[in-house]
């Protein structure tokens, strides 16, 4: 599991600006130990095509007003729920973790109503003193680590980059909302199709 | 037990407390005094750092000392408790760990309150929240006040009084003085400690039997006096149907409780983002994991070193099996080796105690200060008319405030811990335990994840499935037969009991999840489409997440 995640840390490091976010230099730990180094430049990752549209989108409207303002901040977030690039991000969260989620829980609970129900089918022995009881529960563990291991690859290689566009999507509009600018709509979806296009890039 | 054994682990405890307040004095010594750096150590803690802290709030003494104990007791129902104690942190990984902490700030009210009228979800789910951590910190301080008179021999009433009201002074300096900071430190030692003790004692045990696990199951098999019996399931809940489905009720309060323990949802904000918030729980999942699979070998190795009718002669409640197991494998009492690996266990187990009861304290002084002072003061202010530039201004002092106001919540809460630890000490500690995760699974698991993934939910829905679920599970208990009508109760002499079972669980949880349904479809109110879209941008993307 440390190695999966370190592998995973150094694969990302170069240009993975989750390190960077809202406030730099924490200095974190990855999972080998060793000391990540921080992105300096935190608007980098956003896709060049994704930057110019929003600027572009910029100069059409005018300075919006305070109202705008307020407005404006429910407005991005609609718009990016209902991006494709949004909707893609959920499906594959969603796809995933239910799924998954259900699959334990009926595994649990069949564990534990088969031993208050069935006392006599897990004490059938396996080898030596092993019977079915203790297998199942080992058996347990083990799903337990392996489903921690396929989640957190799972959301690594196909979530993380695209919820991280979104993100500074996201946080493009709101300035650009900020700085008085006017926004159009499709921005959100034209930069969550540039999102994906980087995402195919790497 | 001899005096060396006291005067050891007193000793050993000592420098843990002299560290851990060393450590405390460390880390606060820059502190600006904001609620971000009291309430999450201005969220810095690497995955690993978190994953130890996790671990840490998570392996309380009853972990370490009662699982193995029921282990060496009743053998294999015993190694359920630790599945289900694992099991749990899936739901915690899969559905709540990175979308708290990218929906949320320092609560869980706050997830909550991203997209319902803040004032009464607040006040519901801090209410809950509180009533949760009291429940288990009052299991815990109860538990400190019994181990030092198993482990110590001070049987005395005045020492068990004394180390409750010590304990619970203690980690009030802790949290008024170090916050989220000095807490995380403060699990972080402690969980290298318990998972360092633990694996020698294990690797101890499987030495005895020269690595083979097949004669550690036999031997444990023959001593226990079941035969086989002891390592299939039905030895402590084979009876009646009732004890069956309590069984089946306490599994369920489990796996789903910890996903709304409130000193676990507080942890996820220690870290910078969604990401490092998973990754904490992996690191944790992978510690808890390996720590209940030794639990499993130090339970068996107990049953078959020292043998369970010695077990249960020292403690019916099988909470010194380890203790004893330690004793033994160091060269059986009077013995240096058997002294020192005695010593350390019990002074394992003090730091263990100290160290969960920290980060409830805190985590339930948080619920007071951030939820219910400042929804039950006023209303939170909206953007103040003025220029904006006085409106960061006002934030801050206000943050400061809540954050005095915490501290002075932490001392209170410790305040009725201590009284309500010292009045509760007769109390089974494994049943307050139970109770807590069934109040948590009922009231706080619903709320949670009808927030975070049903798109109509709204305010009323919120607050019918808090009180929807704390409301039974609280009476459930009250009307069961552990407060009235069984010897063992909390009430012997009367009997006003009508439902069966001793854990909530398999009533309360469908309750709170059905009350917050009803309370959605009911009311006339429609679910607000634009909170709900900020909510779930938020919590998938951590878009303007702090």
């Amino acid at each position: 599991m440390e190695k999966q995640e370190g592998r995973g840390a150094a694969t990302v490091r170069t240009d993975d600006p989750w390190y960077d976010a809202p406030a730099s230099g924490w200095g974190e730990l990855d999972g080998t130990g060793t000391p990540t180094t921080p992105v300096a430049s935190a608007p980098a990752p956003m896709p060049a095509t994704a930057t110019a549209t929003v600027h572009a989108g910029g100069g059409a409207g005018g300075a919006g007003t305070a109202e705008e303002h307020g407005l404006g901040a429910a407005d991005i977030y609609l718009e990016v729920q209902r991006s494709a690039a949004f909707q893609e991000v959920r499906r594959r969260y969603r796809r995933f973790v239910f799924p998954a989620a259900l699959a334990f829980l009926i595994w649990y609970l069949a564990y534990v109503v088969a031993a208050t129900t069935a006392p006599g089918l897990m004490a059938r022995p396996v080898a030596g003193a092993v019977n079915v009881a203790m297998v199942a529960g080992l058996g347990q563990f083990l799903s337990t680590f392996l489903l921690t291991w396929a989640y957190s690859r799972h959301a690594r290689l196909h979530r993380d980059r695209d919820a991280l566009d979104l993100r500074w999507s996201v946080f493009d509009l709101t300035r650009s909302r900020e700085l008085g600018t006017a926004r159009e709509y499709g921005t959100v979806r034209e930069s969550g199709t540039a999102a994906r296009a980087g995402e195919r890039r790497r | 037990m001899s005096g060396d054994h006291q005067t050891l682990a007193l000793l050993l405890f000592s420098a843990f407390v002299a560290v851990t307040l060393g450590i405390t004095t460390w880390v606060s010594r820059d502190r600006h005094g904001s609620a971000e750096e009291f309430y999450t150590g201005g969220r810095l803690f690497s995955p690993m750092e978190n994953g130890f802290a996790i671990a840490g709030d998570y392996m309380s003494a009853a972990s370490f000392l009662g699982i193995s104990g029921l282990i060496a007791l009743f053998g294999y129902d015993g190694m359920l408790y630790s599945v289900g104690f694992l099991v749990a942190w899936l739901v915690v990984l899969l559905l709540v760990a990175e979308l708290v902490r990218n929906c949320g700030r320092f609560t869980l009210a706050d997830v909550v309150a991203t997209r319902m009228r803040e004032r009464p979800v607040r006040i519901a789910a801090g209410t809950s929240s509180v009533a949760v951590s009291v429940l288990y910190l009052v299991a815990q301080m109860v538990g400190a006040g019994s181990l030092v008179s198993l482990l110590l021999g001070g049987t005395s009433e005045a020492a068990r009084a004394w180390t409750v009201i010590g304990v619970g002074a203690l980690m009030v300096v802790y949290v008024t003085l170090g916050g989220m900071r000095a807490t995380t430190w403060i699990q972080i030692v402690k969980a290298v400690l318990l998972m360092a003790g633990t694996v020698a004692l294990t690797v101890l045990v499987l030495l005895r039997f020269h690595g083979d696990f097949n004669a550690l199951l036999t031997t444990a098999a023959e001593r226990s006096g079941h035969g086989q019996g002891f390592l299939s399931p039905g030895l402590a809940y084979g009876g009646g149907w009732t004890a069956r489905f309590d069984f089946i009720s306490l599994g369920l309060a489990l796996v789903l409780g910890t996903a709304g323990l409130p000193h676990i949802l507080s942890r996820f904000y220690t870290v910078p983002t969604a990401r490092a918030a998973r990754r904490s729980v992996v690191w944790s999942i992978g510690l808890i994991g390996s720590f209940y699979l030794m639990t499993i070998v130090l339970g068996l190795g107990a049953a078959a070193v020292v043998g369970t009718d010695e077990v249960r002669a020292s403690s019916a409640a099988g909470n010194t099996a380890v203790p004893l197991l330690a004793l033994d494998l160091g060269g059986g009492a009077g013995s240096t080796g058997g002294t020192v690996l005695f010593a350390v266990v019990a002074a394992i187990a003090f730091a263990t105690i100290l160290a969960v009861v920290a980060g409830i304290t805190l985590a339930s002084s948080a619920s007071v200060a951030h939820d219910l002072y400042a929804s039950l003061k006023k209303p939170r202010p909206e953007f103040p008319a003025g220029s904006p530039a006085d409106f960061p201004a006002t934030l801050d002092t206000e943050a400061r405030g809540e954050v005095a106001v915490a501290r002075f919540a932490a001392a209170g809460i410790g305040a009725v811990a201590i009284a309500l630890g010292l009045l509760a000490r007769d109390l089974n500690v494994a049943f307050l335990v139970g109770l807590a995760f069934a109040v948590a699974a009922s009231a706080n698991l619903p709320v949670l994840l009808y927030s975070l993934f049903w798109r109509n939910f709204t305010t009323r829905g919120a607050v019918w499935s808090v009180y929807g679920g704390l409301v039974p599970a609280v009476l459930l208990v009250v009307f069961s037969p552990v407060v009235s009508g069984s010897p063992e109760a909390l009430f012997p002499g009367v009997d006003f009991h009508v439902f069966p079972l001793q854990n909530p669980g398999l009533v309360s949880i469908p309750l709170g999840f059905l009350a917050g349904w009803i309370g959605t479809v009911l009311g006339r109110e429609r679910a607000d489409e634009a909170k709900h879209a900020e909510s779930e941008v938020r919590s998938l993307t951590g878009a303007g997440a702090v």
